[in-house]
């Protein structure tokens, strides 16, 4: 069955009936309460951030979580909260460009390799065999070797490697979606092939890709914590959560505050990205599986 | 068939398995009971949902632990309700062996096919490593397997859908069982492999003298082979009696429509009888008969009061409140067709 | 047994795989921006020095003729000379390897030990209180990456409570048991969180298997019935899996190796770029591809021992 093929009424009540019955699980409610929230933060820090988050204090210098100061002060007296809020702009703006461009260029090249098949097929098969051949975090750290670390360099990196996970998912789909009798139709009817692929075939094959995007976006904050961490990512005074901890690292226990409470943000968005995405995948499985 | 009385090996009574929460459970076999006699076979008939392979299981407990079975289960005078899953143990596969309708999906893929018989005969026999090879080849020959002898070493994807069933009932087989139950064995075959099995089924009980419960949706397949005949419907039992009694002269409205739905001797290109609607979920079963949403002859205690099992002539029981109205509802259709 | 053609074949698709990988590294250094020459010396090189170094590393030659000598090279083991280190960049792996392979093999252990059990428990009582809480602890798990956990065993296990040293390797077997338990468990938390998904699955799937319930049905012992029906078959795609994160291990122990200060290949690969010595990286992201590549050999080959339905090759 084909959704393109529906009135725009019945798809929008269908909508509906989806949201419902996603609102209606506790574990979706939750993720999606967490992403409002960091989405939120991430927006607008300068209203939610309860200080500066470089502004010195040194009459505060590594104090301890207190009412006044929740996730303590670092080594200069800054707001270790203030300092994890800001951190949202760029940490979730990591999950968001370390994703898309991969998952736009993955979709595109896994489409066409699904549909046309052939030499194109095995050439594809062969680069994928070879690049998942690398750990994905030597292949990204190699990579920013070469560009310098940053943030821009770093987004190219991941996404270099990235964008194979999801044409690999993208033409197994397609090959799926190809055999039904709608795309035969297609066909017979003289459409284009990339009025089928897109219009016919992609839209039903787009499911388990956005659920996959919703945990690739956790792991994308996951591998940019980290190389921020190793100092190949961010780069310092940024505030970024993989930053944070490494500045707290040389204070673990004098002040363990600076490096453990940013790693509570990383968990919290974690979790509401796999949360999100396994309601996601469980209310976008066909049924009958 | 003999006239003599056999003796009857298992009793059921008031068997009732459920599932889920006790405040709340799904019942998907309530009230059953019925007998079956040594060398008999009996048709258990009924459509997917209505309790038939669950009663199979429930026999063997291997519907535990998260199916509760309830009443009695009979056993050649023994109750197998209230064993443990040790003493349990020793009735499966050895005295009571079990076939699954799927024999694609009830072999292990992993295992030889050697491996999977002598595993049974391990566990019931003292027979050591070589006497179970040879029986093993015995039994394979046994079910008509070719060259049973190489065919030990062969994993379950390397035969055929038909001798995957045939493997599947030497290994049942093994420990000379006196009661098969068989989960709808021919199901998942071609149309000619199924009249094999069911006949190697029919030879196998009546050389071995062994009595065997066959589950099936197919009113042909229990006509073909069956000495006596169940209806369920609903988790429930709505008729019994010998085959041809109940093919010929079906009593209940559930009976009359699925034997209205199998096309014999009518015109060519009249419309086949189809009972109307589904049957209905577990946790949507009325108080009184489970049939009355889909029966074109219920009254209005129907729903409320449950139908007993009542006699209905010479070895036969029906469980309805309205027997003669359904009687003369489908002999009218009968005669406008 | 897998037959001798199954492996046979399986080596052979090695081959092409492993020149892409070649082509991909030997172009990854010479192709992408910077000269690696500049980056080798030192600041204040002389051309005449950036001229040696490009003759010492064969710049100078043409492209396919670079290659051709890369691969002769790679293949007799000479993957040139460390900057970093002033030593053969071969040498340097083989004294580092040892330590990063043990790290993975500890952390895969503990992994298995953490998961195995809880998965069992998980899939016995679906949806039980029990259930939920070991999924619960574990999708927790999932959202932490690696370094922080690491970060809080240190603060917590070493510095604080003492149980472990801080980091740095042993100098007997049970001694680096001891010193790597927290970076092998760092890097077991998160590969247990993804087994104990998996394995927790394919259980509940396995024990409402029909083969299962006909092994019950035909009344084997509840012993036999798990390990020869349940284990063997939920070990399948379990071991498919491991297979497939020896990817994401390697990531992990890169991490853990740096929090912990393990002398293994994984820091030395973070050392030598942030040294920018070209022919250690380039030595390492090999050893790195074949690493995984071996183990991807060996899934296959264990895969194929578990399940006679993968041997026809």
């Amino acid at each position: 069955m084909s959704i393109v093929l529906q009135s725009p009424s019945r798809k929008a009540s269908r909508v509906n009936a989806f949201i419902g019955r996603a609102f209606s699980r506790p574990s979706f409610v939750i993720g999606f309460a967490i992403l409002a929230l960091s989405i939120a933060l991430a927006l607008f820090p300068q209203l939610l951030a309860p200080y500066d988050p470089l502004a010195f204090d040194l009459s505060a210098i590594q104090q301890g979580p207190s009412l006044a100061h929740p996730f303590g002060t670092d080594n200069f007296g800054r707001d270790v909260l203030s300092r994890v809020i800001w951190a949202y702009r760029v940490d979730m703006q990591m999950a968001f460009f370390a994703t898309i461009f991969a998952l736009l260029i993955g979709v595109t090249v896994g489409a066409f390799v699904g549909y046309y098949g052939g030499i194109a097929d095995t050439i594809f098969g062969r680069c994928v065999d070879a690049i998942i051949t690398f750990p994905f975090l030597v292949l990204v750290i190699a990579i920013v070797a070469v560009l310098g670390p940053g943030l821009i360099n770093m987004y190219v990196a991941i996404t270099a490697v990235n964008w194979v996970y999801y044409a690999r998912l993208t033409r197994a789909e397609i090959m799926a979606q190809k055999s039904n009798d709608y795309a035969a139709a297609g066909r017979v009817l003289g459409y284009s092939d990339r009025r089928i692929i897109f219009r016919h075939l992609l839209p039903n094959a787009i499911s388990p890709i956005i659920v996959y995007w919703m945990t690739d976006m956790a792991l994308a904050i996951l591998l940019g914590s980290s190389l921020g961490y190793l100092g190949l990512g961010a780069q310092p005074p940024a505030a970024e959560w993989g930053v944070l901890i490494a500045e707290g690292r040389n204070f673990l226990l004098t002040a363990w505050w600076m490096s453990l409470m940013p790693g509570i943000a990383i968990v919290l968005t974690g979790l509401g990205f796999s949360l999100v995405g396994d309601a996601l995948a469980d209310l976008l499985r066909p049924k009958g599986r | 068939m003999s006239q003599i009385e056999k003796e009857t090996v298992l009793d059921i009574r008031r068997l009732r398995t459920e599932f889920g929460l006790t405040e709340r459970p799904l019942v998907a076999v309530d009230d059953v009971s019925f007998q079956v006699k040594a060398g008999e076979i009996l048709g258990l008939v009924g459509e997917s949902g209505s309790g038939k392979s669950i009663t199979l299981r429930s026999i063997l407990g291997i519907v535990r632990p998260r199916g509760r079975v309830k009443g009695e289960i009979l056993w050649k005078g023994r109750d197998l309700v209230p064993l443990d899953e040790a003493a349990l143990r020793r009735v499966r596969g050895r005295e009571i062996a079990m076939i699954f309708q799927e024999p694609m999906s009830s072999l292990n893929p992993l295992l030889t096919v050697g491996l999977q018989i002598s595993e049974n005969l391990a566990a019931h026999t003292d027979l050591d490593a070589k006497a179970r090879k040879a029986r093993a080849v015995e039994l394979l020959d046994m079910v008509g397997i070719p060259a049973a002898r190489d065919r030990l070493g062969d994993y379950p994807h390397e035969f055929s859908g038909g001798m995957r069933q045939r493997v599947m009932i030497a290994i049942a087989l093994a420990s000379n069982p006196q009661l098969l139950l068989a989960d709808e064995p021919t199901t998942a075959l071609d149309v000619t492999i199924q009249d094999q099995i069911l006949r190697l089924i029919q030879a196998l009980s009546r050389d071995l003298g062994m009595a065997v419960i066959l589950v099936t949706h197919d009113m042909g397949v229990v006509a073909e082979t069956c000495d006596r005949v169940a209806v369920m419907y609903g988790g429930r039992l709505c008729e019994t009696g010998p085959t041809a009694d109940v093919i010929g002269d079906a009593r209940h409205p559930y009976s009359l429509g699925l034997l209205r739905s199998i096309p014999r001797d009518v015109a060519p290109r009249t419309l086949l009888y189809s009972i109307p609607g589904a049957p209905p979920s577990l946790n949507a079963l009325p108080a009184g008969c489970a049939f009355t949403a889909r029966c074109p002859v219920a009254g209005p205690e129907c729903r409320d009061v449950r139908p007993n099992l009542g006699t209905a002539g010479k070895n036969r029981q029906v469980a309805c409140h309205h027997r003669e109205q359904a009687l003369i509802h489908f002999s009218a259709r009968e005669a406008a067709q | 047994m897998p037959s001798l053609s199954y492996l046979m074949a399986r080596l052979l698709q090695i081959i092409p795989t492993f020149l892409l990988v070649m082509i991909f590294i030997f172009l990854f250094v010479r192709l992408l921006p910077g000269d690696p020459a500049i980056a080798m010396a030192e600041a204040k090189a002389t051309d005449a020095q950036l001229e040696q170094i490009r003759h010492n590393l064969g710049l100078d030659q043409p492209l396919p003729i670079q290659f051709l000598l890369f691969v002769t090279n790679t293949l007799t083991g000479d993957l040139g000379r460390s900057i970093m280190l002033k030593a053969p960049v071969t040498e340097i792996i083989l004294t580092r390897l040892p330590t990063t392979i043990f790290l993975a093999l500890y952390s895969v252990l503990l992994a298995i030990c953490l998961a195995g059990p809880l998965a069992f428990l998980a899939a016995a009582r679906v949806n039980s209180a029990l259930d939920v809480t070991i999924r619960s602890v574990f999708q927790v798990g999932l959202s932490m990456p690696v370094f922080y956990i690491g970060l809080v065993l240190l603060t917590v296990l070493a510095a604080q409570l003492r149980w472990f040293p801080v980091g740095g390797y042993g100098t007997s077997f049970l001694d680096n048991l001891h010193h790597l338990m927290l970076p092998a468990l760092s890097v077991a938390l998160y590969t247990s969180a993804i087994i104990l998904r998996n394995l927790r699955a394919s259980l509940i799937e396995v024990l409402d298997a029909d083969y299962v319930q006909f092994a019950r049905a035909k009344g084997l012992s509840p012993h036999i019935v798990m390990t020869r029906h349940v284990l063997r078959n939920a070990l399948v795609s379990t071991v498919t899996l491991l297979g497939l994160s020896i990817g994401n291990l390697m990531s992990g122990t890169l991490v853990t190796e740096t929090v912990f200060a393990v002398p293994g290949v994984g820091r030395l690969m973070l050392e030598a770029i942030f040294a920018r010595d070209y022919p250690l990286i380039q030595g390492l992201t090999l050893t790195f591809a074949v690493l995984v590549s071996v183990v991807f050999l060996l899934t296959d080959i264990v895969q194929s021992w578990l399940d006679p339905r993968l041997r026809q090759s």
